[in-house]
């Protein structure tokens, strides 16, 4: 009986063939990065001209989606670090599916912020002229620091599962099964490397908290490190980092739905799974309100000179319209409909999902563009399109091919390995059923 | 008294011309060595000048034998980044006396080689409050003593110097644009496109910190305070092409400031007509003074709208 269940998980779990809708999806996702790559040949070959940023603007969407992917990426500390050491056991099917987005994430974070420099052949320099007074090599340090940490926390994991994979030789193509033995031939599921990884595992859990929080927090001090308005801010790095933790929940509850409904996997993540998920959405939806207020309405309350511009524009002027949307897309309707259990139910919930995470994204253009062009000495002497900013097709096909490309990363990450742990799965349901 | 000074000073001109022309025999690096296949020809004038040798004596050369030099030579950028020992620079800026010709600006944008629609300086149409008189007000690169844009850059390719000069080094930059966001002034320019204004032998020389030249895409300029003229004891573009005198540059140490014609004493400057600096509250220290646009040489005159 035991051992049917077992071979059950096993067969629910397998990775799995792309279908019709699946190649489309991929298909699509990798039109998309080569649109973006092609811009980006452009862009290096004619020089940042190619987008629209300027003088004044002189960060664009290029560092909002950097700050969005570093903030997505933070997820995977939450779901496998914090959940796990505060003994969260409902979260184990998730936990894989955090920790690749967390790796697809911080790895593009990485890109984007290579295609924003104006210099990317004089990216050794970070190394061997590095300041380390410099915000940016702090955060050149914690976000490799994060990488390397996530990479593990997902390897890890993953070899009881790869020994499983290996053992299932006749249901996969030769070129995975080479690549199983590869990455976790070594793997005997003995009970000393059982212990070994166990104990990295909670090291590494433990570790990757303040890694977490130093990537954000030190992100955000790219922008609290200056004078602007709108950015000197001591509430940066708590802002930065509830937003953070709102949007890769939110993106969790996409990516429990999509891999729910195309996998099969209705056994494993349950609706319950969704309305815990659901409620942890809405309390980080109410944390991030909370900074959200923090941040605006106590320099409105007191209209500072330099801050009244930008508030102004952000509440009644030219931003408003994504400002509020911004605000309502990513908190408020993600609250109001979550706060219900009808909310919590899979389909809402992954369209709360879907609602914070574009909310997210526009908040991101919110907090780098109206900043910049509310300098404290008017805009002057520089020609009229520079005092201006909407993105040209070459930023937008790079920013939207970056997006692709980390969603193609977890998607074929999908296809290749099990997204939910199969042995973690097998090993609670034995528990279970001892209980 | 006129003629007496101006005689002085070619003396110790051709004098500098001829030591740098004697001392250059020696290395054969040196840029200015004679060229010797040239030299034979050279016919003697019999027209003597005299000149000062590197040991203090007067020598007499014959006139034929002179070269002229066409410039000093560009000083190593590692030279470039320690800055000129025992100086610490100041501008102050008159805003009486501007009625936005904008001499400045076309001066310096020509001299740096800037492509069209960049403006190191820039003059802005100030109102500080509703009730309050409007003005000019010139800005340059404030050469902070305690610069932002220094404190941000992850490879020190913004540096400031031991004279008070804050530099680029756009061989060393890498475009992240922190700096720019990091400035209060705005006085940061990014090269958002190849230099289309240098000529094609300006673009192949190196790039040196002091004249910032030739511009380099994909990098940040800004003011530079024209650390190669102050080398040559001449002073910024700006500061001699302003035809009111509103610039006014000098060593705080020798407590001197100049704008060319007139030269002031900088502390009695400050004390007297009242200056102060932009944004003290933000501690940034600028090197650049203001006086205010008070007892105005011109009336205000704008065509277009005045800015808070």
């Amino acid at each position: 009986m035991e051992n049917s269940t077992k071979q059950q998980i096993i067969e629910d779990l397998l990775p799995q063939k792309f279908g019709k809708q699946g190649k489309i999806w991929v298909v699509g996702l990798s039109l998309l990065c080569i649109l973006g790559a092609v811009a980006y040949v452009r862009q290096l070959s004619k020089g940042l001209i190619v987008t629209s940023m300027r003088d004044y603007a002189s960060w664009g969407i290029y560092i909002s989606n950097f700050v969005f992917f570093v903030a997505i990426s933070l997820v995977g500390s939450l779901i496998t670090a914090v959940l796990r050491l505060t003994n969260v056991k409902w979260s184990t099917p998730l936990t894989r599916i955090a920790e690749i987005i967390a790796v697809s994430a911080i790895t593009f974070a990485s890109l984007i912020i290579i295609v924003d420099m104006g210099r990317p052949d004089r990216f050794y320099n970070l190394f061997i002229h590095g300041r380390l007074q410099s915000p940016i090599v702090w955060d050149v340090i914690v976000i490799t620091t994060y990488f390397f940490i996530s990479i593990l926390l997902l390897y890890f994991p993953l070899l009881p599962d790869l020994q499983i994979m290996i053992g299932l030789k006749s249901k996969t193509s030769n070129f995975l099964h080479k690549l199983y033995v590869f990455l976790g031939s070594y793997w005997k599921n003995t009970p000393q490397q059982i212990h070994i990884s166990e104990k990295a595992i909670s090291i590494m859990a433990i570790t990757i908290i303040p890694v977490a929080f130093a990537i954000h927090t030190v992100t955000s001090w790219l922008f609290a490190t200056t004078y602007r308005p709108g950015w000197d801010s001591t509430n940066f790095g708590a802002y930065f980092i509830s937003g953070a933790f709102l949007v890769g929940a939110g993106s969790v509850l996409i990516a429990m739905y999509v891999f729910r409904t195309h996998y099969n996997l209705q056994k494993y993540i349950t609706n319950d799974h969704f309305d815990r998920m659901g409620k942890v959405v809405v309390m980080l939806a109410l944390l991030y309100l909370y900074f959200n207020v923090n941040e605006f309405l106590v320099p409105a309350f007191k209209m500072k000179k330099p801050e009244e511009e930008h508030l102004r524009g952000l509440f009644t002027g030219e931003y408003a319209g994504i400002f509020w949307f911004a605000i309502t897309t990513a908190m408020i309707i993600p609250i109001v409909i979550l706060l219900f259990k009808k909310g919590r139910k899979p389909l809402p919930a992954f369209i709360a999902g879907i609602l914070v995470v574009i909310g997210s994204w526009f908040k991101r253009y919110l907090i780098v563009t109206p900043t910049l062009l509310h300098p404290f000495l008017p805009m002057r002497d520089v020609p009229e399109s520079y005092k201006h900013y909407f993105p040209s097709w070459e930023e937008w096909s790079i920013a939207i091919g970056s997006l692709a490309g980390a969603l193609l990363v977890i998607t074929i990450f999908a296809r290749i390995f099990p997204i939910i742990p199969i042995q973690e799965t097998i090993t609670e349901n034995e528990q279970h059923e001892k209980a | 008294m006129k003629t007496n000074e101006n005689s002085r000073r070619e003396f110790i001109t051709s004098g500098l011309l001829a030591s740098l022309a004697i001392a250059g025999c020696a290395v054969k690096s040196n840029p200015f060595e004679p060229d010797a296949t040239a030299a034979v020809g050279v016919q003697p004038t019999g027209e003597k000048v005299k000149l000062l040798s590197v040991n203090g004596e007067v020598i007499e050369v014959d006139k034929a034998f002179l070269k002229p030099v066409p410039d000093l030579p560009t000083i190593t950028n590692a030279a470039a980044r320690v800055g000129i020992a025992g100086k610490k620079f100041v501008m102050v800026i008159d805003l009486s006396r501007c009625k936005s010709l904008k001499k400045c600006q076309s001066a310096c944008n020509h001299a740096h080689q800037l492509n069209p629609g960049q403006n190191w300086i820039k003059v802005y149409p100030m109102q500080d409050a509703e009730h309050t008189a409007p003005y000019w007000e010139p800005t340059t690169c404030m050469h902070c003593d305690e610069p932002p844009c220094v404190k941000v850059c992850p490879v020190d390719a913004t540096f400031k110097r031991q004279d008070g000069i804050v530099l680029i080094d756009s061989d060393r930059c890498i475009g992240c644009r922190f700096c720019m966001a990091a400035c209060p002034y705005s006085s940061r320019v990014f090269n958002w496109e190849e230099n289309t204004t240098v000529s094609k032998e300006t673009a192949a020389q190196p790039y040196s910190c002091e004249t910032s030249i030739p511009q380099k895409k994909g990098t940040v300029s800004k003011c530079d305070f024209c650390p190669d003229m102050v080398r040559k004891g001449e002073l910024p573009h700006c500061v001699s092409a302003c035809p009111n005198g509103v610039f006014m540059f000098g060593d705080i140490l020798e407590d001197t400031v100049t704008n060319g014609t007139e030269t002031f004493r900088f502390s009695e400057l400050m004390r007297d007509k009242a200056g102060y600096r932009l944004m003290e509250d933000l501690g940034t220290k600028p090197s650049v003074y203001y006086l205010p646009p008070v007892n105005r040489n011109f009336p205000y005159e704008n065509k277009e709208e005045t800015t808070k």
